[in-house]
């Protein structure tokens, strides 16, 4: 039995008056990968939204035991928790090494930030390579990788992905998932993956939660929900 | 063409020019950090500069007026934002113009109050002398461009060159995803208002020499510094310095050899030109237009 590092307990959020979750539970094991699956406008980015204090949320919610929820998202982001936001979040007009220079904002140490540059770099050689150059610059891919190397550097034990396949080439996606498969298993980053690409997240996933319109609709391992003809006929569509 | 006298109304432009930098810098910085244009940005410096004058008066040395100066603004300028700007941060545009508006009489009102309407005059510590002994220049006017441009370089330096100012830069170009990478945007916008109120500081007390102290003094110059961030692009710290200057020349050097615009219709130069940049390069000389990628 392994260690649950996110739980969520009846999450419900809120834009404005109009309510997207509706007493959602979740867990993310530590060091597994969890994904999070479901149609277009099923609550999925609302739910990272909602765990990293970006819309208003009921419900319990805590990290390593901690209550988080309520707490600005600042102050959460400084517990370990990195957020790659849907559309990459890139400071476009700053270079690709003050991007990364920014995700490390809120760490001291000058020299394991140089070094966890490099580390970023090892991941992601075409990123060195462009290190001067604006960042908007940068295909999909590319900021995408960034945006990735931007939460590295916050040295997260927590990684929540929003759809980082969004409009991105099939063999780049391939390459980002590698990376991601890498990421979890050697620096011990547990990561909450939300994905349209169901098949994909399937198989880089351990766990997988299925939602729809801001409700669990089934969860289970991810090999289970992947081989369940049922499920992936009626929601997973393949 | 009267040579001497073109070269001598460049160099003047140059002067009062550094000012108008200083204030389009402090209105582009506030305008980057929360998209307002700060219509109180000459009043702040206004009130700022009594506070030098009050100091002065109570006989504290020029310097040391000048660096506390500059601190209580600096002070003042974050309180303004956490106390008045920060509640109505969501609030409409029309919201924030008139909250501008009622920030520039209550500030113009307090300073007539305290220190009431009559004209002061406000020490030079540069000396009345002519600079070099050329005639072209007086000492004040070379003072004021030697610290107007060392205050830019230092601003330079500190938003190149430093984490907290590229800090403050990621907290303005995209807060949400800066607050996911932990900024603490809030507070790098207040920083932001505490430097262009402490740089409107240093502002006020070079021009006061020139313009007189008084509530109204800044109206003119405030009008020069947004034609100048127009100019430059209110998008660009770069542009509006060099909108600065440029205003700054152009309109001494069209004030002298126009024969219609004189002294009296200088400032309709300042208007015309916000009104031919707006009609030509909306965004300005080195301003980006707004284009994004989906």
């Amino acid at each position: 039995m392994t260690a649950t590092l996110l739980e969520a307990n009846a999450l419900c959020a809120f834009y404005g008056a109009t309510q997207a979750l509706f007493g959602l539970d979740l867990a993310v094991e530590a060091g597994g990968i969890t994904t999070l699956l479901g149609a277009n406008g099923a609550g999925k980015t609302t739910t990272l939204r909602a765990l990293s204090g970006m819309v208003r949320a009921t419900g319990e919610i805590r990290f390593d035991g901690r209550p988080i929820a309520g707490r600005p998202v600042e102050q959460i982001v400084r517990l370990g928790i990195a957020h790659v936001p849907q559309g990459r979040g890139t400071f476009v007009r700053q270079t690709v090494e003050e991007n990364l220079q920014i995700g490390a904002m809120t760490r001291r140490n000058h020299s394991a930030i140089a070094a966890d540059v490099e580390r970023v770099y090892g991941y992601f050689p075409r990123l060195k390579e462009r290190r001067r150059q604006q960042a908007g610059t940068l295909s999909g891919g590319e900021q995408q990788m960034l945006a990735v190397g931007r939460a590295m550097m916050l040295r997260p034990r927590l990684m929540l992905l929003d759809e980082p396949s969004f409009g991105l080439a099939p063999l780049i996606v391939q390459e980002l998932f590698g990376i991601l498969r890498n990421l979890n298993r050697d620096e011990n980053v547990s990561m909450l993956l939300v994905e349209q690409n169901a098949s994909l997240a399937l198989d880089l996933a351990d766990h997988a939660y299925l939602i729809e319109t801001g409700r669990l609709v089934i969860k289970g391992p991810a090999h289970a929900i992947r081989n369940d003809e049922t499920v992936r006929r009626s929601y997973l569509g393949y | 063409m009267n040579w001497e006298l073109l070269l001598h109304q460049v160099l003047a432009g140059l002067a009062t020019g550094g000012i108008y930098a200083c204030i389009a810098l402090a209105v582009v910085m506030i305008y980057q950090a929360i998209d307002h244009l700060n219509f109180a940005q000459g009043e702040m410096a206004m009130f700022s500069t009594f506070i030098a004058w009050q100091l002065m008066d109570w006989g504290t040395p020029y310097w040391v007026a000048f660096v506390v100066t500059i601190a209580v603004s600096f002070i003042g300028g974050v309180a303004i934002e956490r106390i008045v700007f920060k509640p109505i941060h969501d609030a409409p545009v029309l919201s924030h113009i008139v909250v501008f508006i009622a920030l520039f009489s209550i500030i113009n009102s307090l300073a007539g109050w305290i220190w009431d309407y009559t004209i002061k005059s406000f020490p030079t510590p540069f000396g009345s002398r002519s600079l070099l002994g050329s005639g072209l220049i007086s000492a004040h006017d070379g003072g004021m461009i030697t610290v107007s441009l060392g205050l830019l370089a230092l601003l330079y330096l500190f938003f190149r060159h430093t984490r907290v100012g590229l800090a403050m830069r990621a907290a303005a170009a995209n807060p949400e995803s800066a607050r996911l990478a932990g900024i603490r945007v809030g507070w790098m916008i207040a920083l932001g208002w505490g430097m262009a109120a402490a740089i409107g500081a240093v502002a006020g007390m070079l021009i006061a020499p020139v313009v007189f102290l008084e509530p109204n003094m800044m109206l003119g110059i405030l009008l020069y510094g947004f034609a100048a961030a127009v100019v430059g692009g209110l998008t660009s710290p770069g542009g509006a310095v060099v909108g600065g200057f440029s205003v700054g020349v152009i309109e001494n050097v069209a004030g002298t050899f126009i024969p219609y615009f004189g002294r009296e219709l200088k400032l309709t130069i300042a208007l015309l030109l916000i009104v031919a940049v707006l009609l030509v390069k909306p965004s300005g000389l080195f301003g980006r237009a707004v284009v994004s990628r989906v």
